[in-house]
């Protein structure tokens, strides 16, 4: 677990969710949903298959509207104004039809900054150096995964939401992508991730967000939550047992 | 028997002795076909790119209308053109009719909508892949829509050949606003029309083969630099 970082996403906390509801194809999705987030640092989001967690980023990060309930962030409410201080990178990256270094670059140039050293910082970063000039899409997965994160961070958010970045990647771009979300964490940089691997959870959690059915089951710092969780549904689902 | 080979032989012999009537008109037929594909890809793309990405109000008729405008008969556009150009018509003052400039837009009226159509098309099923991630990244419209002719653009080069294809390969709107004049408006199509009805299928045979070596190099051309963007996987 990493220590608490410097405040800089202070602009975007407190998050606080009341009574959220999103509902699809006559299936409530998310049901009377409550979250309160405060705290900096890295908030991890667990559940089993089907729970809501990905439903969940995409709402608070503005990307789709639920039915009901409200998502404030810091007095701001949550909408474009909010979102252009966040990123968000998906389990599946989008990249552009484009260069490795075009990809980060179209992101710094949306920012206003066109800084050729900035560029190269970040492809360092994500180990992507050497591949600038290739095409981001002939790129192995992991290579992928690599570089929607630097050109997510690229935007120099204040809130970074990861959906389940690592998964079916290789130990390797998981360490560098783990690595690459502690740094931005140090760096004050909120982080909200959503992943199954319940390693991965211990090595960065700072709080977790445990999710069933829709609604926030457990919402307790990592250490407490893995050494006892409150639910039965956590139990089982750390226990390793079909959470249904 | 006898006379198609005799065709085929002076055919050769035109092309092969660059003939100044046969590169006149080969020369003005790409202008043309050419200038009326630039103003269909000015005009097409950014409207087939606004329909793909932007929703209003309308839209689906919008679009219903722009695909049945990919097939307007040439004719009827050619009609149209000249009672717009005539010294009757609104247009009568530009003096365009019977000059090459009535002969593109004529041809930019017919290939447009497939510019269009086609453009969005392709930016459509790219803005649905895209969408997402430009979401969370707050791209403004304007970004969105050249990012989207950026990344599509060695598709939308298919969509030009198919315009140009329709462009070089058109008679009937042609004819009716050129006129068919000889060293100003006579163009490969209309001439090969001419020279047939005139029995002079030498001239008629060499210009068609002049139009299909034009049509292959076009498509050859294209085809291979689509192939070599998707070997670098940026298609």
């Amino acid at each position: 677990m990493l220590d608490q970082p410097v405040a800089r996403s202070a602009t975007q906390l407190p998050l606080a969710v009341a009574g959220l509801c999103f509902r699809a194809g006559g299936s409530t999705l998310i049901n009377e949903l409550d979250l309160i987030l405060t705290d900096h640092g890295i908030t991890v989001v667990m559940g089993p298959n089907g729970a809501g967690k990905s439903l969940l980023v995409r709402l608070l990060h503005g990307l789709i509207e639920p039915q009901s309930g409200s998502i404030d962030w810091n007095g701001k409410g949550c909408g474009q104004h909010t979102r252009l201080r966040q990123a968000m990178v998906f389990q599946k990256p989008v990249l552009l039809r484009r260069s490795v270094a075009a990809n980060v670059d179209f992101v710094l140039r949306l920012k206003g900054i066109a800084d050729r050293e900035r560029l190269e910082q970040l492809l360092a970063q994500a180990n992507l150096l050497a591949k600038a000039d290739q095409p981001a899409r002939a790129l192995s997965g992991g290579e992928q995964q690599r570089l929607a994160l630097a050109r997510a961070l690229a935007s120099d958010p204040d809130v970074l939401f990861l959906d389940e970045p690592t998964a079916s990647l290789d130990p390797s771009s998981t360490q560098t992508i783990e690595t690459a979300i502690a740094e931005a964490s140090g760096r004050g940089v909120k982080i909200v991730l959503v992943t199954h691997d319940a390693g991965q959870a211990r090595r960065l959690a700072n709080d977790v967000v445990f999710i069933h059915r829709g609604a926030v089951i457990e919402h307790a710092g990592a250490d407490g939550f893995f050494k006892q969780p409150a639910s039965m549904a956590a139990r089982d689902y750390l226990a390793g047992k079909l959470v249904i | 028997m006898q006379d198609f080979a005799e065709a085929f032989r002076l055919a050769f012999g035109l092309v092969a002795a660059m003939d100044a009537n046969l590169v006149e008109i080969i020369g003005l037929s790409l202008r043309v076909s050419l200038t009326a594909v630039l103003v269909a890809a000015v005009l097409g793309m950014p409207l087939g790119a606004l329909l793909a990405t932007v929703r209003f109000p309308g839209r689906r008729a919008v679009v219903i209308v722009v695909n049945a405008l990919m097939g307007l008969p040439p004719v009827v556009v050619g009609l149209l053109v000249y009672m717009a150009l005539s010294n009757a018509g609104p247009l009568g003052f530009l003096q365009f009719l019977y000059t090459p400039a009535a002969m593109i837009i004529a041809q930019s009226i017919l290939i447009t909508p497939i510019v269009a159509a086609l453009t969005r098309q392709i930016i459509e099923e790219m803005n649905f892949e895209y969408a997402e991630q430009f979401a969370s990244l707050s791209v403004p419209w304007h970004t969105r829509i050249i990012a989207l002719i950026s990344d599509a653009r060695y598709a939308l080069l298919t969509v030009l050949l198919a315009g140009f294809g329709r462009a070089i390969a058109e008679v009937g709107a042609v004819i009716i606003v050129g006129g068919n004049i000889a060293h100003l408006t006579r163009v490969m199509t209309t001439a090969i029309a001419l020279e047939t009805s005139k029995g002079d299928l030498a001239l008629a045979l060499a210009l068609g083969i002049v139009l299909l070596v034009i049509a292959l190099l076009v498509n050859a051309a294209v085809m291979s630099l689509r192939a070599g963007a998707e070997r670098r996987a940026h298609a």
